[in-house]
């Protein structure tokens, strides 16, 4: 019993030396991934403080469930999450050790933002044959600016539902976000509307919601199929599709195997494309909109036949 | 006739899990989520009796082929205030005959305040760092030397209640404490029929009188991430309780336990990564006056066995499914009356490679130099492969 008193001393020793008594101000507000942080941004202002889980750089299907982000999520108001099974591999044992009811499934702090969003690519057989296939569909939704309105509309409710004393600024600057996000769209379907028919190519399925708003086609995947490694074979009868389909761009995330997408390149003239889709991943590329602009004038420089 | 009833049922069962799974991937929200995953070992030993060498429940057992573990796992929210889980760990024995054991079913609280949680019913102690880790989710093909001599072939693990404890602190930090029957052959170290093989004598009858007569496992953890792409977890815990060695004998086992792991900032499927994983433990046996369980002539006498051991293991992520590993081990015991073969000094080393065409299926080989002093060296080689099908537990640090 002497250890056990011993172990409970210790730990309440250090309790007491690190503990920082938490302040009235900005709302906790935890999100998966830093793009869903940007949006909370925009709605939240000053009232809130985000903190993202995943770093802008990483693979956000594989994120270590580090011992840190439980006691992140045991301090949030507010958690955000991508849903449609991204954070499956991660976030349940993290919620498991965070004890926070306040984020727990059903309370108003928890927000799973691919609620209202109509999803692409879901599947009607279930068949990991297939490859690592999400069941309620493509979960890289957030690059079509219409699902960011439905988004950032289910955040504004949600803050509002947690702190009811600062709906008022969450909804103006709800209404503030969609009348920005709609002009920017048709700035973006300006910038990309010469092109629209044009082929590209990415590493994985992730750029899905991105080419069917902007009308471009996705000729084929440097993955054969989700989350499976590109083999020769495979690679061999991409370069095959692209020459035949002149699709001459190739679209990779920080994460991905970027020496893939150049021997590809090399043999077809195509353009790879570095195109992060977390804001925070290249400097000077922090909000919303600098991660839009970004990926639209990179994706319309590089289709660009006269370049 | 009761194996083979239990194999039919849990044959039927597993169809029927992975069929729920399937249907339940397509009504979100589902009560429950069900988990398959097997495990398949092909190797040789020079030594023939690799089971003498192989101890842990979950190793190869043979030369050839073993099936060391298969799972059936089940969890989900009970309802607002519980979830449950259960694991169902069949096997299938050097004779060919199919086991099964409930290794888990508890229930753990969700809503409880001051951030306590509470855990209840069947389930692996929080001791250490890979006492509760589920062989799918071994860096290795065997369990740690350490493990196995203080904890036994299953680990410790049995009926019991944890209650656990979030410290407020800026870094992770929890305080746990389980209390668990100390009976049953999963409780090595303390009131199991199996004793006899640390003490060499005739294992006491020894009821339950009194609180003292249960096991405590306290446990202390802590983690700081040193960088953005490192994180550092360390641990300390001990279980105390009774052994049968007599009718008042005790044991006390303590443990640390370190875990430090780099994750480059843009990993892709979690790689590259390296990780460096060490635990030592220590134990404390009060063995007493006993008669030898093979000679009724002999007795021995009352004596303290102290054992120590330890391993720490080293793994690399090269590139996207692919891991190096190398594993080092060292076990010995004081020398006492009875020559035990589980105490004497041995030192193990594994490298071993896994490669994961998916994170839903592995293929590891492994190479075992085993020294094992007053026996002699050997060595083995394995090859393991891994399926899971239906929901995939989410991996924990």
């Amino acid at each position: 019993m002497k250890l056990i008193s011993l172990f409970a001393a210790a730990a309440i020793a250090s309790a007491f030396g690190a503990y920082t008594p938490p302040s009235a101000a900005p709302l906790n507000v935890v999100v998966t991934t830093p793009d869903l942080g940007a949006i909370a941004r925009e709605i939240g202002g000053l009232a809130v403080d985000v903190k993202a889980l995943a770093k802008p750089t990483e693979d956000p299907h594989f994120v270590d469930a580090k011992p840190s982000h439980i006691v992140t999520l045991n301090r949030a108001d507010v958690l955000i999450e991508g849903g449609a099974e991204l954070e499956l591999g991660w976030l349940p044992p993290l919620l498991e050790s965070a004890r926070n009811t306040k984020i727990s499934t059903g309370a108003p702090g928890r927000v799973i933002a691919s609620h209202g969003i109509t999803m692409l690519e879901v599947p009607t057989t279930f068949d990991r044959a297939k490859g690592d296939v999400h069941a309620l569909g493509n979960p890289h939704y957030l690059l079509d600016p219409l699902n960011v309105k439905i988004v950032a509309k289910e955040i504004a409710d949600h803050l509002a539902a947690v702190a009811p004393q600062s709906a008022a600024l969450f909804n103006t600057n709800l209404a503030a976000f969609n009348a920005r996000v709609d002009a920017k769209l048709a700035e973006w379907q300006r910038e990309l509307g010469p092109y629209r028919g044009a082929k590209i190519v990415t590493y994985h399925r992730d750029f899905v919601y991105l080419a069917e708003r902007f009308g471009l086609t996705i000729a084929t995947t440097l993955e054969p199929k989700p989350g499976i490694a590109p083999s020769p074979a495979h690679l061999a009868q991409v370069i095959t599709i692209m020459k035949a389909e002149n699709a001459h761009v190739i679209m990779v995330q920080p994460f991905q195997n970027r020496r893939t997408a150049e021997t590809v390149a090399r043999q077809t003239g195509a353009t790879v494309l570095d195109i992060p889709q977390q804001p925070g991943a290249r400097p000077g590329v922090n909000t919303y909109f600098e991660l839009m602009d970004y990926m639209v004038s990179s994706l319309a420089n590089a289709l660009n036949p006269a370049k | 006739m009761h194996k083979s009833v239990w194999t039919a049922t849990l044959v039927a069962a597993a169809f029927v899990a992975i069929d729920s799974a399937r249907a339940q991937q397509s009504r979100p929200g589902a009560y429950m989520n069900l988990g398959f995953s097997g495990l398949a070992d092909l190797g040789w030993s020079t030594e023939r009796n690799v089971a003498s060498l192989q101890r842990g429940d979950h190793d190869p057992r043979v030369r050839g082929f073993t099936i060391p573990n298969v799972e059936l796992t089940l969890d989900g929210a009970v309802d607002p205030y519980f979830k449950g889980f259960a694991n169902i760990a069949y096997k299938i024995d050097p004779d060919g005959e199919s086991g099964f054991e409930l290794e888990e079913a508890y229930f753990l609280t969700t809503a409880l305040p001051a951030n306590l949680q509470i855990k209840g019913g069947q389930f692996f102690a929080e001791f250490g760092r890979q006492n509760t880790q589920h062989p799918h989710s071994w860096a290795f093909v065997d369990q740690p030397l350490v493990l196995n001599r203080m904890f036994g072939p299953d680990g410790l693990r049995g009926q019991g209640a944890r209650v656990s404890w979030l410290a407020p602190t800026k870094w992770y930090t929890e305080a746990m404490v389980t209390l668990m029957n100390s009976g049953g052959e999963t409780m090595f170290s303390f009131r199991t029929e199996e004793s006899s093989e640390i003490h060499g004598g005739v294992p006491a009858e020894r009821d339950v009188a009194r609180a003292s007569d249960m096991v405590v496992v306290p446990r202390v953890a802590t983690s700081i991430d040193v960088t953005s792409t490192q994180t550092l977890l360390l641990g300390a815990s001990a279980a105390i309780g009774p052994n049968n060695s007599g009718e008042s004998a005790n044991s006390r086992v303590y443990g640390t336990d370190v875990y430090w792991k780099w994750k480059s900032a843009t990993a892709a499927a979690g790689f590259p990564f390296l990780s460096f994983q060490a635990e030592a433990l220590y134990r404390d046996y009060d063995a007493a006056d006993r008669t030898s369980i093979d000679n009724p002539l002999v007795t021995f006498p009352r004596e303290r066995l102290i054992d120590r051991g330890a391993y720490a293991q080293v793994l690399w992520g090269i590139k996207p499914r692919t891991i190096a590993g190398i594993r080092g081990e060292i076990a010995n015991g004081n020398s006492g009356a009875f020559d035990s073969e589980i105490r004497a000094e041995r030192t193990r080393i594994s490298p071993n490679f896994t490669w994961y065409p998916t994170e839903f299926s592995k293929v590891r080989l492994q190479y075992n130099y085993d020294d094992r002093k007053g026996i002699g060296r050997d060595h083995s080689v394995w090859l393991q492969f891994e399926f899971i099908m239906g929901a995939h537990a989410a991996h924990r640090f």
